[in-house]
């Protein structure tokens, strides 16, 4: 916990004399990788971040987007990933208390939770199964206390993330618009500390985040208490409506410390504060101890003598404590005291702003040769084959996760999980679609498509519950930036999600970067994840139930491009080809069809095709829906393919529509217009999921049979395993 | 004509039953913290879900020794309706004004899904409006569902038509597969299921008239045409 060399050196001449051990604590917190970005910060200006809908403000920790009738919506990501990998009960839990307090910091009421899990090989490594196990219990016992629905989500498992896990958690919040908090502050204020008290659990924890996991430092976890958190909410929306709030940031990484010096330098103001003031769980906490704990459920409220009182009370209404911990002064200095004593006094815009660094890039050896396939066993039996893939974890049914979440509290929820994206009704009469999507498997074998394809995907997935796509979230997660290929890797998962933001004019309202993600074995896959926000006018039929003789189309080109698909990483056990590849004009001509078939509602069932192939798409529509299918897959666009590229290739750009047979012609209409590659290619009915190649029978399931194995395999496996 | 919905520190279902009652079937409702009264001249009393006291000691427990319970016990005891919905059931159960204990479910996980239920008791205030055998297409959402009660509390439940709800299939261990169950007045009605969350056709995937009913019989009671 300490700062590098050159960075001390740095600190010592900006402040002109030697730090104190208090500074040295405060600078190190809020220098680190995790609150710093300082290898991140210089590219993360690529991303577009303003659009029409965008409302920015200093000091948010979440954007705002306005959806319309005086409402905005607030939505966040972060992760958890060291503390969940040493802790993942309470590492889980405080990550979504974080997200949490993030969205209710712009004055909004937190109405979903999405989460996206990693873990290493649950089939074979039991720990793995125990880090998964416990990272749902947290989220769930968490969420499910707050009242806050978690409407939907990923699980994946990859041996990369051995002996490690990916907790991601993306929040969104509702509000009006008038009761955004516009931070702002004045020589005067008062700065009070709200919530939960102060602990020596979660020392140094951003800093621990901000370095590879050697040693498991329990004492770095924070420990999460829920009802705490669900008080903290109501209350401080309540002080909100009665206005008492000038200016308000949650406490995450690097506690007080970044707390302080964040709001202070946001606001071009000066705090000072007594940590004898601070409301601490033990005696005898020395003052660098209270401005670097991580301790969980506290919110910085800068508010004013007028406004202390009603504040008080609402505080004593919810029996949570405040605490007037200083005051806002002028002079743009962070000012700690403990009593008459100064422990440290330093320039906030010096605290706030770590030197920002130049790492240097290079191509990942591994890349030049990635792209070659090896020659595969073919498949004999393919129905026996797609069992198994729809029985393993991957591709299994994630009913086990979400059937313990809390997914219906806040009836806002119309689409629930289980399906695409999940869709929230909104006051305003519109409807909000989510989803986050992620895939390592693609950004290992190529970090800058791989990017794309996540965010491609979750505009699909967006799209396919008739919303358009508003907003991107995204969070970068990498290994140890310091490795030149590692950091290429980030610059090229940048580098593509910005090209496919500008291109589609979708702004990224929040972001995080996580690095150092590096497991006993090595650094993880590149993992971004990407969230984006859609909005629907109204809502649109796109589960309804589908009977027999209805008509199946896919829409989008199937290409050769089976690098990093689950067909060839769990069936093959192989790592390496192409991966699939975007193409922007076809991706965007694909997604305003869609959407605008969807809005002259012809269509039945909408279900993007992404991993596990068609195969999985459309075994997925017909166990969800109960009903069978005939396939010919030679009506399939695009170029010839084996039999098990059609299958299995993960192309992007594709959705699968169902409707009944009397819309067809009026679909084909439009689809044909529109130039867009289609084909007709399935009749539902029966009770066999079946897919033939010309006269020839390739696959043939059993609709319940099927159903049952994909529902129950992966809660097998974790529980009796 | 009032209805009060009673808040606890970590209710969470508070917002989601008023939004029911005033914007669904247009009741005059107001939100009672736990340490105000009951006012004497209210019409019902509604105990929504959540996680009171964070579900600390044991669900419910906590709430059921607020001071507002008090209150209910004496509006319980001159007839008025009085309905606990999932944590509200528990804190009616905990403060003794319902029979049996909930306990985990057999899964040990919490569980958030739709299930079905069979009306077994239409005399309530609250299911007056339904035929008896009637299916309610509804969703859990609980850790500590799992109703029970002993062989010979049982009986005495049949035997006095205490038993208003059961699930068509065994969801959680439930005795008897039971979801809510009523006082031998007939008029404090506890559910595990949320009722609140079933009868508007936007977020109700299956049918949200059966739930409706809940509410319908509860107007009913009261006399509000609406």
């Amino acid at each position: 916990m300490s700062l590098e060399p050159q960075e001390l050196e740095d600190l010592t001449s900006k402040i002109g004399r030697k730090p104190t051990s208090t500074e040295l604590q405060i600078v190190a917190a809020e220098w680190s990788e995790h609150c710093s970005y300082k290898s991140s910060k210089k590219h993360l200006k690529m991303l577009p971040m303003t659009g029409p809908l965008v409302i920015s403000e200093k000091g948010y920790d979440s954007g705002v987007l306005d959806v319309g009738g005086g409402y905005v919506v607030t939505a966040h990501i972060e992760s958890h990933n060291h503390p969940s990998a040493v802790e993942p009960y309470g590492g889980a839990a405080t990550g979504v208390g974080g997200v949490i307090r993030d969205i209710l910091s712009a004055g909004t009421r937190p109405i979903a939770i999405l989460d996206g899990l990693r873990f290493g090989d649950i089939e074979k490594d039991q720990q793995a199964r125990w880090l998964f196990k416990n990272a749902v219990t947290g989220i769930a016992d968490y969420g499910n206390c707050l009242g806050i629905p978690t409407v939907g989500g990923e699980v994946e498992f990859d041996k990369c993330y051995t002996n490690y896990a990916l907790v991601d958690v993306a929040s969104v919040g509702f509000g009006k618009k008038e009761n955004l908090i516009k931070n702002h502050a004045k020589k005067g204020d008062l700065v009070v500390l709200l919530g939960g008290s102060t602990g020596r659990d979660g020392i140094g924890g951003s800093q621990f985040a901000s370095d590879s996991l050697e040693s498991e430092d329990r004492s770095a976890v924070q420990i999460p208490d829920p009802f705490i958190e669900k008080l903290i909410i109501e209350a401080v929306l309540e002080a909100r409506n009665h206005n008492l709030i000038n200016a308000m940031k949650d406490l995450g990484g690097g506690g007080l410390s970044c707390a302080v010096s964040e709001t202070a330098d946001a606001l071009s103001i000066g705090i000072e504060m007594d940590v004898d003031k601070v409301h601490t769980r033990e005696p005898g906490m020395h003052p660098d101890e209270i401005m670097v704990s991580e301790s969980q459920e506290r919110m910085l409220i800068v508010t004013d003598n007028a406004k202390l009182k009603k504040l008080q009370e609402i505080c004593k209404k919810f029996r949570i404590t405040c605490s007037v911990i200083g005051h806002v002064t002028s002079d743009n200095m962070m000012h700690v005291k403990k009593g008459k004593k100064t422990f440290a006094r330093l320039p906030t815009d010096v605290v706030a702003n770590a030197t920002l660094l130049d790492r240097p890039s290079k191509k990942p050896a591994y890349l030049a040769t990635i792209e070659r396939e090896k020659k595969l066993k073919p498949i004999s039996d393919y129905s026996k084959m797609m069992m198994k893939f729809l029985a393993s974890p991957n591709i299994a049914s994630k009913i086990w996760v979400y059937g313990q979440y809390d997914h219906e509290v806040g009836i806002r929820t119309v689409i629930k999980p289980g399906r695409d994206a999940a869709v929230l009704r909104l006051d305003n009469g519109k409807f909000l679609s989510v989803k986050i999507d992620g895939n390592p498997k693609h950004c290992y074998i190529n970090p800058r498509e791989g990017a794309i394809g996540c965010f491609e995907e979750a505009c699909r997935n967006v799209v396919c519950t008739g919303a358009k796509p508003i907003g991107m979230l995204d969070h970068l997660q990498f290994g140890n930036p310091e490795n030149p290929e590692i950091f290429w890797t980030f610059l090229e998962s940048l580098k593509g999600l910005t090209d496919f933001a500008k291109y589609f004019k979708i702004p990224c309202v929040g972001g995080k970067v996580s690095l150092y993600n590096e497991t006993p074995s090595g650094p993880i896959k590149p993992t971004p994840l990407i969230g984006v926000l859609g909005l629907a006018e109204k809502k649109h039929q796109t589960n309804t139930k589908i009977n027999t003789d209805d008509v199946l189309i896919v829409v989008g080109n199937t290409k050769n491009e089976m690098g990093g698909s689950e067909y060839f990483e769990y069936i093959h056990k192989f790592i390496g080809g192409r991966c699939p590849v975007v193409d922007f004009a076809e991706s965007k001509k694909n997604m305003d069809t869609v959407l605008d078939v969807i809005k002259k509602g012809i269509l039945k069932n909408v279900h993007d095709c992404s991993k596990g192939g068609l195969a999985v798409a459309i075994s997925e529509i017909c166990m969800v829906e109960q009903i069978g299918c005939t396939v010919s897959l030679d009506k399939v666009p695009g170029e010839k393919l084996d039999t098990d590229r059609v299958l299995f290739s993960e192309s992007h750009s594709r959705y699968l529509l169902v409707l009944e047979k009397t819309n067809l012609k009026k679909l084909e209409d439009i689809l044909k217009k529109n130039k867009i590659a289609f084909g007709v290619i399935g009749k539902f009915g029966g009770e066999q999921i079946r897919f033939d190649s010309g006269s020839k029978k390739i696959m043939d399931l059993r609709v319940d049979k099927a159903r049952k194995t994909w529902i129950n395999s992966l809660r097998e496996l974790v529980v009796h395993g | 004509m009032k209805i009060g919905v009673v808040v606890f520190p970590g209710s969470n279902c508070d917002r989601d039953m008023y939004h029911v009652l005033t914007d669904v079937f247009h009741l005059d409702t107001q939100y009672f913290w736990h340490d105000k009264g009951l006012p004497k001249n209210i019409d019902a009393v509604i105990l929504p879900g959540g996680f009171s006291y964070g579900d600390r000691l044991r669900a419910g427990v906590i709430a059921a020794h607020s001071p507002v319970i008090n209150d209910v016990r004496r509006l319980a005891a001159k007839g008025i309706p009085i309905l606990g919905v999932c944590n509200g059931f528990q804190i009616l159960v905990e403060a003794g004004l319902l029979p049996g204990v909930l306990l985990k479910n057999t899964s040990l996980n919490f569980m958030c899904e739709w299930t079905n239920l069979v009306v077994e008791n239409n005399q309530t205030p609250f299911t007056n409006q339904f035929e008896l055998g009637q299916k309610i297409p509804i969703p859990i959402a609980n850790g500590e569902g799992r109703y029970y009660v002993d062989e010979a509390t049982l009986e005495k439940l049949k035997k006095h038509n205490q038993i208003v709800f059961r699930y068509t299939d065994s969801v959680n261990g439930s005795s008897y597969n039971i979801a809510g169950v009523c006082n031998e007045d007939f008029n404090i009605v506890g559910m595990m299921p949320h009722p609140e969350r079933a009868v508007e056709s936007e977020i109700n995937p299956i049918d949200n008239k059966p739930s409706s009913l809940i509410f319908k019989s509860l107007l009913h009671t009261i006399g509000v045409e609406n």
